[in-house]
């Protein structure tokens, strides 16, 4: 009973904030939904017995994308009323394109339980004995292995993509040179002087 | 008791919420990409749904190298934002054709 109703909640949020994040006004206001969409697919995923994607959810896409695009949002100085001119326009064919999808995938889900799917055999069965996050780490870091170490090298490349596209040289400004700073001598820069009294430095 | 279709049904809503709200917010792009956030996310939920109800953990590693997919894809999308609009001061993507060469 306490199930249904946990899905029937999680769901209905979810679905909500999804429509939210694609209509609200204001961007800020679309990302702090979008936030709420993913709180309630991670309680899905929990209902499903999925801890770690859950766990993952919460950590990778509130904690690091939404706030990536609060970030981005608020430090661009936009005009957002100008970028909603077109909004009306585009609703039919949107609309028209929405729906069309919606009864393909419908019809779809409307086959598919016509007859239940059965598997020949599983690549990884659940084993009951262990935990959802010590299963995911023995397949992950055996079977799949180098698909996890490619899931490394994509993020490092993302990252360094993202430095490199938006690092810039400013002019004006001294940095410090190393090698420059390591050529200079004491000679070079110091002068030794027997001043006299009454006199001024001669610089 | 909720079953397989349930959670089907909620990711195909999630997923054509995400293509309507591409067509709909087309001049900003920020709402754009916070649409195909929602298509991944629905994407996510069906695997895991299919992993839970077949008994086949590969479904939720899958969900996992979505997830990377998705925060790189976020990562080099801002980044790209962040330059287009420095060089344009505004994000229309209207005319985005005029970036090339």
């Amino acid at each position: 009973m306490i199930h249904v109703f946990a899905f029937y909640l999680f769901a209905a949020i979810v679905v909500c904030s999804g429509a939210l994040t694609i209509l609200s006004r204001n961007p800020v206001h679309s990302v702090l939904w979008l936030i709420l969409a993913f709180f309630n697919a991670a309680g899905l995923m929990v209902l499903l017995g999925a801890e770690f994607i859950a766990m993952l959810l919460v950590i990778v896409y509130v904690g690091a994308v939404a706030v990536l695009f609060l970030f981005v949002v608020m430090m661009l100085d936009i005009d957002f009323a100008e970028l909603r001119a077109g909004f009306v326009d585009y609703l039919p064919f949107g609309m028209l394109i929405a729906l069309v999808l919606l009864a393909e995938i419908v019809l779809g889900i409307g086959i598919w339980s016509a007859g239940p799917i059965e598997l020949a055999q599983r690549t990884a069965p659940v084993n009951p004995e262990l935990s959802n996050i010590q299963a995911i780490g023995g397949l992950l870091y055996t079977r799949y292995i180098f698909l996890f170490e490619a899931a490394g090298i994509i993020l490092l490349i993302a990252m360094i993509g993202a430095i490199v596209l938006t690092h810039r040289a400013r002019g004006g400004v001294r940095s410090q040179n190393i090698a420059r700073q390591n050529r200079r001598r004491p000679e070079d820069a110091i002068r030794n002087v027997n001043q006299p009294i009454g006199q001024g430095v001669e610089l | 008791m909720i079953g397989l279709q349930h959670y089907m049904v909620v990711s195909a809503i999630l997923f054509v919420m995400g293509v309507l709200g591409i067509f709909i917010n087309r001049k900003n792009v920020i709402i754009i990409m916070m649409a195909i956030e929602l298509i991944l996310l629905s994407v996510n939920i069906n695997l895991v749904a299919f992993s839970a109800f077949l008994g086949d953990l590969v479904g939720q590693v899958f969900s996992m190298f979505v997830l990377t997919v998705a925060a790189g894809e976020a990562a080099i999308g801002l980044a790209i934002l962040v330059i287009y609009f420095r060089g344009r001061g505004t994000i229309a993507v209207d005319d985005v054709n005029r970036m090339k060469g």
